[in-house]
């Protein structure tokens, strides 16, 4: 699938194969054409990708081909045991877990998870978990904490599930709990927007000493659609309401609600996911090498000063 | 058989609420439509006469229900919103503060007080509705969360009343964000030991209940109060189903294991003393290794 951006690239690197293509079966020589039309390719590329609209980020963090929360997992750890369910209720499938071996370190690994295809989506729910999602997530990381390994979580959603059974089993306390006890664990926690980053859905996985977003992610209170439904009365005004939201990863770590972005390739993660793994790992490690030199207390005392210190006031 | 005969406390009401409200006033009851006098609506803690719906109030009611002689010292009146976002939808978020301002007589959608509950002393901090439907923004975030610190500093028990429709979306991230500030506070209230009562009162949604409403030592609430996280047009049009009679109602959520008990407004301020009078003495008892 094309996005609307992608297209005409699309059709310029069709051009060049087909290129490439007629001049080897009629043998002639077309060298100086397909280096134009490379370097047309190049320069289309650049100026889409530098100038790329917030609206246009949002689409691009929900590409259908951009990697999820297990294909990262697959890519950058050399071993990985995924563990299942809240202990209470049952197995949420949006919401993964489980430990990993990545290069020297043991971690915890926790994140919202899609599917691909339709079945998988309806599997998944669309990355919308549940509370017992979120109360499994936390179980994990009571886990981690318990055997001294630091914790990875990767935020993939468009929100926490908004149905009648998640109300009944207390979705707001869940996420709610979450979020106040990620404060406290005294392990690492490095915590990575690697598509949408919804609300409430987002945070109460989100709470950590490195908070970082993937270059084409967003993250806010509410996705562009929704707030252009509430605050324009129609979903028409998606693409004001993404501005209007400064909801990029530019736009965060402006603001100081992140800490870091990570670049991903020109044309976006689904461009290159090895690449993309690759930068992630990189960032895992040196974070938990970094982080380790505290002692825990002064990693709760500066994740606890650090989300204290955000909001702008007058007094 | 009786074995033990309570005492009877009786209603107390406020002296401030009976000088206050002049004869002749009516009011209706949104629910019932019964007619009453205004005076004796207040005077029953602004819950109707006749079918018991308790009326939507602000701080200031609040402050009156429950503090002594409603003395109380305001904590950090002057904070106010700013623009980090320069947002805009039909309206600049800006214009949209000072019309609210002007409206309400409010600076934003909480309120924060320290004062004196049957001589117990209390931090309270209650929202306010009528501001952009109590929505969280920076202001609230800051204020709670110095409210917060108020409480841990002086070892008071501390009280949040919320009222809202959620996270303020013109502040979008930071609005977000504190839902983790407030949550981050309550961490260190928690474990300082210092009781934390969160009453939610119609409605409390969204941000709001996933963050310090659901985060209390005791989580109460009025009856029939609306209490949920995603609100029922939502889930409505998620499920395409109509919701169950009471569904996210105070009683529903009572049921379901989320809150500790419902308080009728007319015994709220009695109901609180007594759950802080049986706490006393865990209250102001620090261990040294919880500091
Ligand atoms: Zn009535």
């Amino acid at each position: 699938m094309l996005l609307d951006f992608e297209k005409p690239i699309a059709e310029l690197e069709a051009k060049l194969i087909d290129m490439k293509l007629l001049a080897q079966e009629n043998n002639v020589d077309v060298s100086s054409a397909v280096k134009s039309l490379e370097e047309k390719i190049k320069t289309l590329k650049k100026e889409t990708y530098s100038n790329l609209t917030r609206w246009q980020r949002v689409q691009l963090s929900r590409h259908p081909d951009r990697p999820y929360t297990l294909d990262y997992i697959n890519a950058i750890a050399d071993k990985f045991i995924e563990l299942h369910g809240d202990r209470s209720v049952k197995d949420d499938k949006a919401m993964i877990g489980g430990l990993a071996q990545v290069g020297d370190h043991s971690v915890m690994i926790i994140g919202h998870q899609k599917g691909r295809n339709t079945k998988q989506r309806q599997l998944r729910n669309f990355g919308m978990a549940n509370p017992e999602g979120y109360r499994k997530a936390l179980r994990l990381m009571k886990m981690a904490e318990k055997f001294d390994v630091p914790i990875v979580t990767f935020i993939d959603t468009p929100g926490a599930f908004p149905g009648l059974e998640a109300e009944e089993r207390g979705q707001a306390e869940a996420i709610a709990r979450n979020i106040k006890e990620m404060f406290l664990l005294k392990v690492p926690v490095i915590c990575i927007v690697i598509g949408e980053g919804a609300s409430g859905g987002a945070l109460g996985i989100a709470i950590g000493d490195k908070v970082l977003m993937l270059e084409n992610t967003w993250y806010s209170v509410i996705s562009p659609e929704s707030c252009s439904s509430i605050l324009w009365r129609s979903w028409d005004y998606k693409e004001q309401a993404a501005e209007a939201l400064k909801l990029t990863a530019t736009d965060m770590h402006k603001n100081k609600m992140v800490d870091d972005i990570i670049k991903e390739p020109l044309g976006g993660a689904h461009v290159d996911p090895v690449g993309t793994a690759k930068k992630i790992r990189k960032v895992i490690i040196d974070s938990i090498d970094e982080l380790s030199k505290l002692s825990s207390e002064e990693r709760i005392a500066q994740r606890i000063e650090k989300f204290g210190a955000m909001g702008v006031f007058v007094e | 058989m009786t074995w033990f005969k309570r005492t009877e406390k009786g209603i107390q009401t406020p002296t401030e609420l009976k000088k206050e409200v002049p004869d002749g006033l009516w009011y209706q009851c949104p629910e019932c439509k019964k007619v009453m006098q205004t005076s004796a609506h207040v005077l029953n803690s602004y819950t109707c006469i006749e079918c018991n719906y308790h009326a939507r109030i602000g701080s200031k009611e609040y402050f009156e229900l429950i503090f002594d002689d409603n003395q109380f010292t305001e904590l950090d009146p002057t904070l106010s919103s700013s623009d980090p976002l320069e947002f805009t939808d039909s309206q600049a978020y800006p214009d949209r503060i000072k019309a609210s301002q002007k409206k309400s007589g409010l600076k934003d959608a909480v309120r924060s007080a320290v004062g004196k509950m049957n001589g117990i002393e209390i931090v309270i901090s209650c929202m306010d509705f009528k501001f952009i439907g109590g929505s969280m923004g920076s202001v609230v975030g800051e204020k709670i969360s110095r409210a917060i610190d108020y409480s841990r500093k002086h070892k008071i028990p501390f009280l949040m009343i919320s009222k809202s429709g959620g996270a303020r979306m013109m502040e979008a991230g930071f609005s977000l964000m504190q839902m983790a500030k407030t949550s981050a506070k309550l961490a260190l209230l928690d474990r300082e030991r210092i009781p934390y009562i969160s009453l939610m009162t119609d409605p409390t949604t969204g941000g709001v209940t996933a963050s310090y409403a659901m985060l209390g030592d005791f989580n109460i609430s009025e009856p029939g109060a609306l209490i949920g996280f995603a609100g029922p047009r939502v889930i409505r049009e998620t499920i395409g189903k109509d919701l169950p009679e009471g569904f996210q109602s105070a009683e529903f959520l009572l049921e379901h294991g989320f809150l500790d008990f419902l308080v009728d407004r007319k015994e709220l301020k009695s109901k609180l003393t007594d759950l802080l009078i049986i706490l006393k003495g865990k209250v102001t008892e620090v261990p040294q290794e919880n500091l």
